[in-house]
């Protein structure tokens, strides 16, 4: 098992400043990065993200805590001596070289022979489809481009793991779509370990192996893509990833009393009592007649139109707020009307119990 | 609409030269007349107390390199005149380096103050141009006399018993220049320092280089423009330089400028110190070039 890692944090804190104003901008993380992984790190802006990136890559040392390489400590290497790449949010690209020249520079450093350097940079231009810009400025480049010489430049090396601080946020939506696919080719062929920081959740979910999500300097919930959208671990990852309704209710004999009266089974309820909030995905309410068995009475208060989902806001009997995702009706069939009178329930085990 | 378009450029290009004229007949009259006399005198004959006899003569160019004989005429390399072009381009090499070596590390320093304290720094780099040159070179004078500062201290300590005799050598020459033109080296090496984006020395030590290899693959070719600007505006001003080499070199240790001005005062040979003249202009043109040159390579846009 412990072969298998390829970074760890143990109990890694960075505290900036001193005495009063002192920011711990990461307080206590233990995390085990497996080798060959797409890992990501999401979190809302200033979280640690960054400084745990740094940490890694041996910019900053932590306050105390360790860093380890393949189980080796390095938390006192300098970064040269680290193999581990950035592709920094930046790029920063030297100006003053060709984007071969860019590519070439880690190997370059590391003393490998020329022949080996000069081959390695042509597969690496042909990893990121930049053939025909070997000679280039990297003024020269669209943000695109720059992009993928910042990457090859820093695969060229062929780091144990690759550091990646938001390296889409500067790109516009189509570029990034295309970059995001990029990015996880290049992770699969190359199986190098990548730790990718992000805080848009939609980019974690669709292109990680594992998610960790931060918030303060703390690790709130490590998994999978899935695991994390389906059973986060406590409120703020629930709020974080995605859209969720949340509904306050009293726990008791297996079941939830919501604030409106209505009881409902709730996976997690079972042996709880007192205050809870419950949790329940928009796409995974349903909608029924008003009044069929077993549903929450309901009002439909407004309908979205979003192309293929339609989302549908709801109001139950003690005025709580709530929304469903419903697949749009197909054009002209008589869909769902303001005001109308519904009854919601809960799909099979996709309701969560939190506490508070 | 093209024609239009025609017509305002016209008008906007005879603008900028009528706006530009007054700086143009300037530089004309001020800078190329002055030089064209030089030029026109250094093939002259010397008149007997000064001036110039108008005569046509090589004789102040080959006197710039060789002396003649005065028994049989014959012409030999000018020893003495090859001892003074020597110094003055060494002492200017020498203080070209030594304000660098002295200058980046400063440079780098005000450049990675806060905004705040880097005013500071930049306003007390600039403090001795507030001072009469001449005014600064007699006070390292009173430094470094034989009775004066570091002398006096020196003895009243117990250290030496003999004054250490600094005053009126090369290195007297040489540590006045290097001070006066210090600022000349730091303010252009700010200026480029302050643009190095320093998020690139990270990217340089994430890519496995040293700190030496950071400075000399990353800092020192991104900069470049700085240091030869730098070094540019030392060098050529250090070449001619005539106040500090007067004041510190006494009579003896001469260089190029105190050369020039004794042709046009005691030596009596006005086309010998204009043919210099025009000879240290084109070693000073050739180092613009050389700049020109090295500032633009490898810089294709800006
Ligand atoms: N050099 C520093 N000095 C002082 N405080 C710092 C420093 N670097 C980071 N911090 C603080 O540490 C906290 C975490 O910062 P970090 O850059 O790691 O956040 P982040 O998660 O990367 O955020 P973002 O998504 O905005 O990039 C922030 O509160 C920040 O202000
Ligand atoms: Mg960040």
């Amino acid at each position: 098992m412990t072969t298998d890692v390829a970074v760890e944090a143990r109990n890694a804190v960075k505290a900036f400043g001193q005495g009063e104003t002192a920011v711990r901008a990461l307080d206590d993380v233990s995390i085990q990065i497996r080798k060959a992984e797409f890992f990501t790190l999401l979190g809302p802006s200033g979280c640690g993200k960054t400084t745990l990136l740094r940490l890694i890559a041996g910019f900053e040392t932590p306050t105390s805590g360790q860093i380890l390489l393949d189980g080796k400590d390095i938390t006192n290497d300098p970064p040269n001596k680290r193999p581990v790449n950035t592709v920094f949010q930046s790029y920063a690209l030297f100006p003053h070289l060709s984007v071969a020249q860019n590519i070439a520079f880690g190997l370059e450093m590391l003393g490998r022979p020329r022949a080996e350097i000069t081959k390695t940079v042509e597969r690496m231009l042909a990893l990121v489809k930049l053939e025909a810009m070997a000679g280039r400025k990297t003024s020269q480049l669209s943000g695109g481009q720059q992009q993928r010489v910042a990457l090859a430049r820093a695969l060229a090396p062929q780091p144990k793991v690759l550091l990646l601080d938001e390296p889409l946020s500067a790109l516009d939506y189509k570029l990034r779509k295309e970059m995001q696919l990029e990015l996880k080719r290049l992770q699969t062929e190359t199986g190098i370990t990548f730790i990718f920081v992000t805080h848009d959740q939609e980019e974690a979910l669709t292109m990680s192996d594992r998610i960790a999500v931060m918030s303060a300097g703390h690790i709130q919930q490590i998994g999978g893509p899935r695991e994390i959208y389906t059973r986060p671990v406590n409120r703020f990852v629930a709020d974080f990833i995605g859209e969720t309704n949340f509904l306050s209710g009293e726990a008791g004999e297996g079941r939830v009393t919501l604030a409106s009266g209505d009881v409902v089974q709730v996976e997690g309820a079972e042996g709880r009592k007192g205050k809870v909030t419950v949790v329940i995905r928009p796409e995974q309410v349903r909608l029924a007649e008003a009044g069929a068995a077993e549903t929450i009475p309901a009002t439909v208060e407004s309908l979205v139109y979003f192309g293929t989902d339609t989302h549908c806001h709801l109001r139950l009997k003690d005025g709580t707020e709530m929304v469903a995702r419903l697949q749009s009706p197909a054009s002209g069939e008589a869909g769902l009307q303001q005001g109308q009178s519904v009854g919601l329930r809960f799909a099979p085990g996709a309701a969560r119990v939190l506490e508070d | 609409m093209s024609a239009n378009e025609e017509a305002a450029r016209h008008r906007e290009v005879r603008n900028a030269w009528a706006l530009s004229a007054p700086a143009l007949i300037l530089l004309l009259v001020a800078a190329i007349g002055p030089l064209f006399i030089m030029l026109v005198y250094s093939f002259l004959t010397p008149g007997q107390y000064g001036n110039v006899e108008w005569k046509f003569s090589w004789d102040a160019w080959i006197g710039t390199l060789y002396s003649r004989d005065i028994f049989d005429g014959t012409l030999k390399l000018a020893d003495a005149h090859l001892t003074i072009f020597w110094r003055s381009v060494k002492l200017s090499l020498l203080t070209t380096i030594i304000t660098f070596i002295v200058g980046f590390p400063t440079a780098w320093f005000i450049a990675t103050r806060s905004p705040r304290s880097r005013a500071l720094w930049l306003f007390l780099i600039t403090i001795p141009f507030w001072t009469n040159l001449l005014i600064r070179t007699f006070a390292i004078n009173e430094i470094i006399r034989n009775e004066g500062l570091i002398n006096s201290v020196l003895m009243w300590m117990g250290v030496i018993d003999q004054p250490i005799n600094m005053i009126y050598t090369d290195t007297a020459v040489f540590v006045g220049m290097t001070y006066v033109y210090l600022p000349l080296m730091v303010l252009p090496l700010f200026a480029s320092i302050d643009r190095f984006d320093m998020r690139l020395l990270e990217a340089g030590y994430d890519l496995y280089a040293s700190r030496w290899q950071v400075l000399r693959r990353v800092i020192v070719p991104i900069v470049r423009p700085g240091i030869v600007a730098g070094s540019i505006l030392v060098f050529i001003p250090a070449l001619g330089a005539y106040v500090t080499p007067r004041i510190l070199g006494g009579g003896k240790n001469m260089m190029i400028g105190n050369f020039i001005e004794l042709q046009f005062g005691q030596g009596r040979n006005w086309p010998l110190g204009a043919a210099l003249s025009v000879l240290l202009l084109i070693v000073v043109t050739i180092a613009l070039m050389f700049y020109v040159r090295a500032s633009t390579k490898g810089t294709n846009n800006g």
